[in-house]
């Protein structure tokens, strides 16, 4: 009896060191510093509402921790499907008035290593603009950082529920920097080939349903000719650099 | 080490062209897998319960979103298409999003060919399909089996994968 019970302590003394140890991980390095939060090139910024019910539509396998948006959609429950999610959400530009429509599909990433501090989604956009046109962004996510200091936290709760501040990239690539790939489409964004960069600010997060407050960004480098052809309310230009390359040009 | 994901595959069905190109052949049969209708000024949208934006701004815009289905009818992927009013034409784009293969981006021409069919460009692709250019060739077949359940059509997507300049027509 005695043997049984020294079995069972061990067991769940290795799997609580397990999870400490995946949490805590001191050989996972601190995310690095987008190269797009620092450029000198213009930026489109495009926000929406990181909470599902506050977007357009949401559908996933109907089994997620996110519930698909409105009740009544088609949920992925197919074998091939049933890993992604489908999102419509309505986007912001940086003066909170409506610029067009964000599509996004995302699935869950085979390279999705937790030891190494890789929670991996391949999402795509396609975002379009009325009266400016449409792209396409290619990213893979990584949400380690997001679990670690988010969904965790709001599991150890005894509410079931985080709130706090949380603003982090979740951009991993496929750019070598950490960046997603933008393909312009048509419109001003034509022939476009630049980098973009998604991020999340969280302030309350529950267990059942994930998200509570919110708010998805979506950074897009313009390159020079595309900004000057763009119309200058899309345009990021809060740094007094950019602000003073638009007046010099 | 430890993967923890492991998505489902079913089988490629792309055959090979004379001219050295690869097509493939996807489907989405109608109604039962259109995921969702959004539009301006609808009066019942696709599902219950959804809100179009009515602003202005996307007035001239309307997108639905299906589940995509291979030559087996099995659903492999989700796909978006899109219609937005530019500069006097339309602007038509197809995302296609198979998760264990990858995306394609899709820009169709905005005038149907002769036969109702239309033709659009790759302009983009993730995972495998990032390296390779084609086209997708876009056209309503409707059911004539008569069976009591069977749907009411599909929209039949042919993509070629080629290097050749030319679509197939």
């Amino acid at each position: 009896m005695k043997y049984l019970l020294a079995l069972i302590l061990g067991i769940l003394a290795g799997v609580a060191l397990f999870a400490v140890g995946l949490t805590y991980n001191p050989f996972i390095g601190k995310p690095r510093l987008s190269p797009l939060t620092v450029t000198d090139l213009q930026t489109l910024s495009l926000s929406y509402s990181g909470v599902a019910a506050d977007g357009i539509l949401t559908t996933n396998d109907g089994e997620s921790r996110v519930h698909p948006y409105p009740e009544k959609v088609l949920q992925l429950w197919e074998a091939a499907i049933r890993q992604t999610t489908a999102s419509v959400k309505l986007l912001r530009d940086g003066r909170d008035q409506v610029a067009g429509l964000g599509i996004k599909f995302s699935s869950l990433s085979e390279a999705t290593r937790l030891l190494q501090g890789k929670a991996l989604v391949d999402s795509i956009w396609y975002v379009y603009l009325p009266g400016r046109g449409g792209m396409f962004i290619e990213q893979t996510e990584n949400y380690w950082e997001y679990l670690r200091e988010v969904a965790i936290p709001a599991y150890r709760s005894s509410a079931d529920t985080w709130t706090g501040t949380w603003l982090g990239n979740i951009t991993a690539g496929p750019g070598a920097l950490g960046t997603a790939r933008v393909t312009g489409g048509s419109g001003e964004f034509a022939g476009m080939e630049t980098l973009g960069l998604e991020s999340l600010s969280v302030r309350a997060w529950r267990v059942e349903g994930g998200p509570v407050a919110a708010e998805g960004n979506l950074l897009i480098e313009l390159p020079r000719e595309s900004a000057d052809d763009l119309a200058p309310e899309t345009l990021n230009t809060d740094e007094p650099e950019a602000e003073a390359r638009a007046t010099e040009e | 080490m430890f993967p923890v994901v492991d998505l489902h595959r079913e089988v490629s069905l792309i055959s090979v062209e004379p001219n050295g190109g690869n097509r493939e052949t996807f489907h989405i049969n109608l109604p039962v897998d259109r995921i969702m209708v959004g539009t301006a000024g609808q009066k019942t949208g696709l599902p219950p319960g959804l809100e179009w934006p009515q602003d202005d701004v996307m007035a001239g815009i309307s997108a639905e979103l299906f589940k995509l289905r291979n030559e087996r009818d099995v659903v492999i992927g989700v796909a978006a298409r899109t219609v937005a009013r530019e500069a006097g034409s339309d602007v038509i784009n197809w995302v296609l999003h198979l998760p264990a293969r990858g995306s394609i981006f899709v820009n169709m021409e905005p005038d149907a060919k002769e036969g109702g069919h239309r033709i659009g460009r790759f302009r983009a692709g993730s995972k495998e399909f990032s390296t390779l250019s084609g086209f997708v060739a876009e056209r309503w077949v409707p059911d004539r089996s008569g069976e009591e359940d069977a749907p009411a059509g599909r929209i039949e997507l042919l993509a070629t994968y080629v290097s050749t300049p030319e679509p197939l027509e």
